[in-house]
């Protein structure tokens, strides 16, 4: 190997390991979920103008919707919000319901929802309303796996997030994880309620979310409760948690596996 | 103004007499019949069987209503291209309003010749006539086609036509044949009373009518746009280019028309005319005025390329025509310091443009409704419309430090969970399944009591008990009962029936 070849070699490593170096202070226009451990790990918050994958585990539809309002709320919080849907969405998981939308601190006038008939004209209407930056955010819900949502789309997804400065949340429930230029990935199910009292049976949103893809650093698993009134993330506040969890929220080995082997 | 009479279209080039037949009261009657049936000696109204003794080789056809009213809904959009005001006179008859459309073709003559021959061409039987009243113009039609009546000289074209013309009631014509009143000139130089009383006042109004005094008003098949521009093609057109090209320039004519008034398109409709006579329109609505073209432009863009059916131009478009069907006066808003304006706007604009691919009403923005059954508390609407409604709309506050009391997705319809056994009666449930999945019951809140509106005619219904349950994988369920026990969940006797139950929505 002659001498030419090794510069080159070695600036190239160079690059890599400055692109890959690790700063301690936090990127430039970071929007801070609230939670500090998710917070430290994604290095001062979610970035905006980039694309954010939702996975529900399994078909918990309910918790992996909360929580990508939340991050819906936190990315663009005054700025009009586009949900694009599927037909087969509204009746296999319900509606959006305005009502449950302003308890979670969200404001239903900002909405605009549009179903569309399949997930050709979803992902069309997604990068569409992509391309305008009177938005602040857009959420794509996509139910089960489909061959159109495959790397190029979320490429195009991305592309046009960054072009208008508009952040894409992708929701994706039944569908399992595939490799995508998504800036986050997180698979989200929902957590227990705190132990307590009989008085204080029920709480604000709680949600077990999996960071599985972080493109800036390593990944995580966090309990995240959802303030309504803050309109934030935090940590659930500290309780006497049983030693062991028990079974019945612990994930199916296969599936945990596959869930690596994608990410 | 002219009328169409079309009795059997004269495909059928043989002496073979044919005929159209048609059943009325229990009988087989001859519908209409061909030129050949007629000198034959065959008569429309003669039954069958009497048809079939006088000319035994005869091919009959069955009479089809609802084909021949679209033929002539076809016909008439295919008038379009003459007058926007077309009117139709079932069941073989169309009204226009030239009113100021005559010289575009040449004058009336030809504008008559141009349209009885290309309907003439096509293998219908066609009488026209122009006069200055809708009744006047098909009296004379009956019995004088190719006439110009000119304003003011009907009581001349018409009097001489025999009273079967006017199209009145049949026993009105017998009788007045009867009274030896055989030429409508006949009728009207008697007194108008003493026909009236003979004969009621709606006939002397048709033939007041008929004679040019007084006009029936024709009710157009479409509402007249506000603004038309169109371009006419010597040689038809057919390339997609030329066809984008085309909208392009039309919709540039179209704003510099409105521009002059100050108004812009709120909806808007390009026709194709192609040259076998078939008429395609596309219609976009937008949620405010359009005033640049570009805009225009790029909504029938959008939607051009997500018809099911595509734009077909067969052997080639000779008439593109762009209308606005509504517009609305543009308000200038000063654009430069309030930001707020713009992004509605774009917004907007965003919403104009996916409405044009996938249709309006799946753009859709949310309205509070005044009532406290779950599923009712709001309304979508379509967001071109609703889009300023929805900004200011007042939503119920939430109540500060209150976890969520309602469901983040709500199902529109209740799906029905089998619930094996309740503790007490009116209690929740331990375990319910849903989705063939079992679900453990480990945290309830509630029973909140939701009763029906029973003051509305359609309000009778159960009252429902919620309750916001967790299962032992901390998903949270909203859940109801549907009925009261004991007072609503009763059979005929009186005795108690287990309730149903429901999962109604899903928290976050």
């Amino acid at each position: 190997m002659n001498g030419a070849r090794m510069s080159t070699l070695a600036s190239l490593r160079g690059s890599i390991a400055r692109i890959e170096a690790p700063t301690d202070t936090g990127l430039p226009n970071r929007i801070a979920l609230g939670h500090a451990g998710a917070d430290a790990m994604l290095r001062g918050g979610l970035a905006p103008a980039t694309l954010h994958e939702v996975f529900a585990d399994g078909h918990q539809a309910g918790a992996a919707t909360g929580f990508i309002t939340g991050l819906a709320g936190r990315l663009s919080p005054r700025k009009p919000l586009v949900w694009v849907r599927q037909d087969f969405s509204d009746r296999e998981n319900g509606v959006l319901s305005m009502s449950g939308l302003t308890e979670l601190g969200l404001d239903p006038r900002l909405l605009v929802t549009v179903r569309a008939a399949d997930v050709d004209a979803a992902l069309r209407t997604a990068a569409d309303a992509l391309a305008c930056d009177a938005l602040g955010a857009v959420v794509l819900e996509v139910w089960g796996n489909v061959r159109q949502l495959d790397l190029v789309a979320s490429r195009k997804l991305t592309l046009a997030a960054q072009a208008a400065g508009v952040s894409a949340l992708l929701l994706r429930i039944a569908a399992t994880p595939i490799p995508s230029t998504a800036e986050t990935r997180w698979i989200v199910r929902a957590a227990h309620s705190p132990p307590g009292s009989a008085s204080t049976v029920w709480g604000a949103p709680r949600f077990d979310a999996e960071l599985v893809r972080n493109r800036h650093g390593p990944v995580g698993r966090w309990i995240m409760e959802w303030k309504c009134d803050e309109c934030q993330f935090s940590e659930p506040p500290a309780y006497p948690q049983p030693l062991a969890a028990t079974p019945a929220h612990r994930p199916h080995q296969a599936q945990a596996r596959a869930v690596r082997l994608a990410s | 103004m002219s009328g169409l009479p079309l009795p059997l279209a004269g495909e059928v080039k043989q002496d073979i007499p044919s005929v159209v037949v048609a059943k009325d009261h229990n009988a087989i009657l001859l519908h209409s019949i061909d030129e050949a049936a007629v000198s034959a000696g065959l008569s429309v109204g003669l039954p069958l069987a009497n048809a079939r003794a006088i000319c035994p080789e005869l091919t009959v056809y069955d009479a089809d209503p609802a084909a021949d009213a679209k033929t002539l809904d076809d016909i008439a959009d295919w008038c379009d291209r003459f007058t926007p005001l077309v009117a139709l006179d079932a069941p073989y008859g169309l009204f226009l309003d030239i009113t100021g459309c005559a010289h575009l073709f040449g004058g009336e003559r030809a504008l008559l010749q141009i349209a009885t021959g290309a309907l003439s061409r096509r293998g219908f039987a066609v009488s026209a006539a122009i006069a200055g009243t809708s009744i006047a113009a098909r009296t004379l039609t009956r019995c004088a086609s190719g006439t110009i009546a000119a304003s003011g000289e009907e009581a001349e074209a018409t009097g001489p036509l025999p009273v079967a013309a006017l199209g009145a009631d049949p026993a009105i014509t017998t009788g007045l044949r009867r009274a030896g009143l055989k030429t409508i000139g006949d009728v009207a130089a008697r007194a108008p009373h003493e026909i009236s009383a003979r004969f009621g006042a709606a006939f002397t109004t048709l033939l007041g009518h008929a004679l040019g005094r007084g006009d029936a008003p024709i009710s157009p098949r479409k509402p007249l746009p506000d603004y038309i521009v169109e371009k006419r093609f010597p040689e038809p057109i057919a390339t997609d280019t030329v066809v984008t090209l085309t909208l392009q320039s039309l919709a540039r004519m179209l704003v510099a028309a409105m521009d002059k008034q100050g108004k812009g398109a709120r909806q808007l409709e390009a026709s194709f005319f192609r040259t076998d006579g078939a008429v395609r329109s596309i219609m976009v609505e937008t949620g405010r005025p359009v005033t640049q073209p570009e805009l225009i432009d790029r909504l029938f863009r959008e939607r051009l390329d997500s018809l099911n059916d595509p734009l077909d131009p067969g052997f080639g478009f000779d008439l593109i025509r762009l209308a606005a069907g509504r517009t609305e006066l543009v308000v200038q808003q000063q654009r430069d310091l309030d930001a707020n304006v713009h992004d509605n706007d774009r917004l907007s604009a965003l919403i104009d443009r996916i409405a044009a691919r996938i249709g309006g009403k799946r753009v859709v923005v949310h309205l509070p409704l005044q009532s406290h059954i779950p599923e009712r508390a709001s309304l979508a609407l379509p967001a071109q419309h609703h889009l300023a409604a929805a900004g200011a709309a007042a939503w119920p506050e939430r109540v500060a430090g209150e976890p969520p009391l309602r469901p983040l997705r709500l199902f529109e319809r209740p799906e029905p969970i089998n619930v094996p056994f309740a503790t007490v009666p009116d209690g929740p449930p331990h375990q319910f399944t849903w989705r063939r999945a079992l679900h453990a019951v480990v945290r309830v809140e509630g029973p909140e009591r939701i009763a029906m509106e029973w003051w509305k005619q359609d309000g009778a219904s159960l009252t429902r008990d919620y309750f916001r349950v967790e299962d032992a994988e901390g998903q949270r369920f909203w859940i109801f009962r549907d009925g009261l026990y004991e007072s609503e969940l009763t059979d005929e006797e009186g005795e108690p029936v287990p309730a149903k139950w429901y999962v109604h929505g899903l928290f976050a």
